[in-house]
């Protein structure tokens, strides 16, 4: 059965420090400590439960201490529920638990005040000659990808198998609105793409597997659901493109959680999608501005990603119609994600072009197309790759973004808001609340549970292995009747 | 500002054009959206640095996640 669809999503910033040290690492470490250390108490983050190397198939890859462990670096935990880290060489944003698509929008761009309020405290750092650039895309063009990675909670039941099969068609044709649009290829040998639809497809090579950095696979099989494991799992998927454009956050989040409550309540009936092909067609939809070229199924028939989608979305009013919209967060946002869904399928369908307001890759084609034009320039002109890189600068003198007035879902107030305020209906609530409450006794924290440090031996830990627990609703009242962490813990009985 | 007297003049008539027919609102949303761009070209030219190709070769990532 359809489980709330829990989602956070996680973004890793390109990141460019001119005038001084390139080296990547020590650029991201002095952009979130400026933040994290103007902050009044900053608390780290608790590695205590992580197992990324543990897989959705039911093995663990052994030996090797997880990759993203690199404790000497800074990883900070932010009273809006948020993790603020130097992940690799690029600085990473993973939003709070949501419980909606517009909450998801609402914490995506309260990660990109962040990263601009660091910027800007980094600049009172720096020497006068060196600045920070920040970008949110996912490649540099040279080849070298890092990721926007969504997650959603999904019910342990369901066999992994069902999930990559009815999942896969989705994947691979939800980037007609999921991308965010590039200048070029990145494959080694293709040339002749003067701009394609999405920033990654360029990358994956497998259709299903457990690593993220490279041989990416369509469906990635890391199995770390962050909560009780008997339940949930985590579906933890790879192949998105970091969105500019609050419509495109919010479409790729909605559509996707309805697919996977669709998968969990089995309403395909005999209906198959299958790809014949899927790492091939990931590029070919990329590549294809006309939204026309079919793709092969397996049954041999052939649809185009336009066809497929609709599809999905006849599904999924299906779904909503039979079973409500609860798991994907309510009847009212439900409704948004099919009637937003349907507009833009609809739009893609009699002129991409019409949905420049909404979609990052048109947005970006069409303003890079018209430069080119008015200059007479050829595609490899480098004036249009930078133009490309500063789509998704958050300078706001530099970005190009923020000049063409893309239609918005969330106030500026409500993101401000969100900066420092948790959402209220997942456990991200309870962790904020505590941090902003009491975070000079909070030794460490993660996505399920948090370390208090009374200052008497031994640390106190509580769990938090259920996302749907620690609400407003559910601890408001607890909160409010403890003066003290200790109080809570005895509350609490930890 | 010729390009903005030109847009406000295209919303006015858009609006009275959409309660008659919806067709010609298209071609005529179509003229705004160009006018709209051809204000924001006037402006990548500050926005870009001077060299662009360096700006391009010097942003190297390493890959991550």
């Amino acid at each position: 059965m359809a489980v709330p669809k829990v989602v956070g999503i996680e973004t890793e910033y390109g990141i460019a420090l001119r005038g001084g040290d390139p080296n990547p690492i020590a650029a991201s470490s002095i952009l979130i400590n400026a933040y994290v250390n103007h902050l009044q108490r900053k608390v780290g983050w608790d590695f205590e439960d992580e197992s990324p190397g543990r897989d959705a198939r039911g093995f663990a890859r052994d030996g090797s201490s997880p990759p993203e462990v690199e404790t000497h670096l800074v990883n900070a935990v932010l009273t809006n529920g948020a993790r603020y880290y130097v992940d690799h060489a690029h600085p990473e944003y993973s939003s709070p638990e949501c419980r909606d698509a517009l909450s998801i929008v609402k914490w995506d761009r309260a990660g990109e005040r962040i990263l601009q309020k660091s910027m800007e405290l980094a600049e009172s750092i720096l020497p006068g000659d060196q600045h920070i650039a920040i970008y949110k895309n996912n490649s540099d063009g040279k080849g070298n990808s890092y990721g926007c990675h969504e997650n959603y909670l999904m019910d342990r039941a369901v066999p992994f198998a069902t999930i990559v099969n009815r999942v896969m068609p989705f994947f691979v044709t939800r980037q007609i609105f999921t991308g965010s649009g590039k200048v070029g290829s990145e494959v080694p040998g293709v040339d002749g793409i003067p701009f394609q639809i999405t920033q990654r497809a360029d990358f994956f090579e497998e259709e299903v597997g457990l690593e993220t950095t490279l041989k990416r696979p369509i469906v990635n099989t890391r199995d770390e659901p962050h909560a009780d494991t008997q339940l949930y799992r985590r579906l933890h998927v790879i192949c998105g493109d970091a969105n500019m454009a609050e419509v495109a956050t919010f479409l790729k989040v909605g559509a996707t959680a309805f697919v996977l409550a669709m998968i969990e309540d089995d309403v395909w009936g005999d209906r198959d999608l299958s790809l014949a092909t899927p790492v091939p067609a990931m590029r070919q939809v990329s590549n294809d501005l006309t939204l026309k070229r079919p793709l092969e199924l397996e049954t041999g028939a052939t649809m185009t990603a336009l066809a497929i989608q609709w599809e999905y979305l006849g599904l999924a009013r299906k779904w909503a119609e039979e079973h409500g919209c609860e798991a994907v967060g309510g009847d009212e946002v439900g409704q948004l994600v099919l009637d937003r869904w349907e507009q833009v399928l609809a739009g893609l369908e009699t002129d991409p072009m019409t949905l420049n307001k909404q979609l990052d890759w048109v947005a970006k084609y069409q303003l890079i197309d018209a430069y080119r034009e008015r200059n007479g320039m050829d595609w490899s002109n480098a004036r249009l790759r930078a133009m490309d890189l500063h789509y998704h600068d958050l300078r706001p003198a530099k970005s190009l973004f923020a000049r063409m007035s893309m239609e918005k879902l969330v106030a500026a107030e409500d993101v401000e808001e969100a900066v420092t305020e948790p959402p209220r209906d997942t456990r991200a609530y309870f962790r904020g609340r505590c941090l902003q409450r009491w975070g000079s006794s909070i030794a460490a924290a993660n996505w399920d549970s948090i370390v208090f440090d009374l200052g008497t031996d031994p640390l106190r830990r509580i769990g938090m292995m259920e996302p749907l627990k620690g609400t407003a609703a559910i601890v408001d009242r607890l909160l409010e009747s403890c003066a003290t962490p200790a109080e809570l813990l005895e509350r609490l009985g930890s | 500002m010729p390009e903005r007297e030109l847009k406000k003049k295209q919303t006015t008539k858009e609006r009275t054009d959409e309660v008659v027919e919806e067709a010609p609102a298209t071609t005529e949303r179509g003229d705004k959206l160009k006018a709209e761009i051809d204000d924001l070209l006037d402006e990548i030219d500050e926005v870009l640095e001077v060299n662009s190709e360096d700006f391009v070769r010097s942003y190297v990532q390493k890959g991550g996640e």
